[in-house]
């Protein structure tokens, strides 16, 4: 899993009629202590995050094992929305 | 599989049921020296590893695996603790 910062919405009327109802959000990866990375991801909201909101994402076929997700297409899932993280130093 | 070191740990209230009850800790991904390489990412842990110790971990859907009967959103999970590694 890696952790991201919300960072949009997409919109589609198109699309796979299993995504129908799921909400798709754009995510910038982060590093523990807040930093952006690289790249942009789109992935499927389970669990209702909002904007700014940091979250856990899951990539590959473990991400139709989130709720809801079961045999829809995706391959990126938000899973979980973060708290804290906390460094050992 | 890959080693790595457990260099912290997530908090999170809201997430997927299937992670109710699940650690998640924070890994740096290490050459075979031991040295850090590429992104820090997060971890289920099967092993009940601590701060700082040398794990290895794997990715992908067998990373769920170990939690099995249970089908559980997570695609890398730490598997085993090192206890040393020879070279």
């Amino acid at each position: 899993m890696i952790l991201a910062r919300v960072v949009g919405s997409v919109v589609a009327t198109r699309k796979d009629p299993r995504l129908e109802g799921k909400t798709l959000l754009i995510l910038k990866p982060i590093t523990p202590d807040g930093k952006d990375e690289a790249g942009y991801i789109v992935s499927v909201d389970t669990v209702s995050a909002g904007f700014r909101e940091t979250v856990i994402a899951v990539s590959g076929s473990s991400a139709r094992m989130a709720q809801g997700c079961k045999d829809v297409p995706v391959d990126s899932t938000i899973i979980g929305i973060v708290d804290t993280v906390h460094l050992d130093t | 599989m890959y080693l790595g070191r457990v260099v912290g740990r997530v908090v999170s209230t809201m997430k997927d049921p299937g992670l109710f009850g699940q650690r998640l800790l924070v890994v740096q991904p290490l050459t075979s020296d031991l040295k850090p390489t590429g992104k820090q990412l997060i971890c289920a842990d099967c092993t009940g590893a601590g701060e700082k110790e040398l794990v290895y971990w794997c990715r992908g859907k067998e990373a769920s695996f170990p939690f099995l009967p249970g089908e559980l959103p997570i695609d890398t999970t730490i598997v085993g603790i090192v206890d040393s590694v020879n070279r």
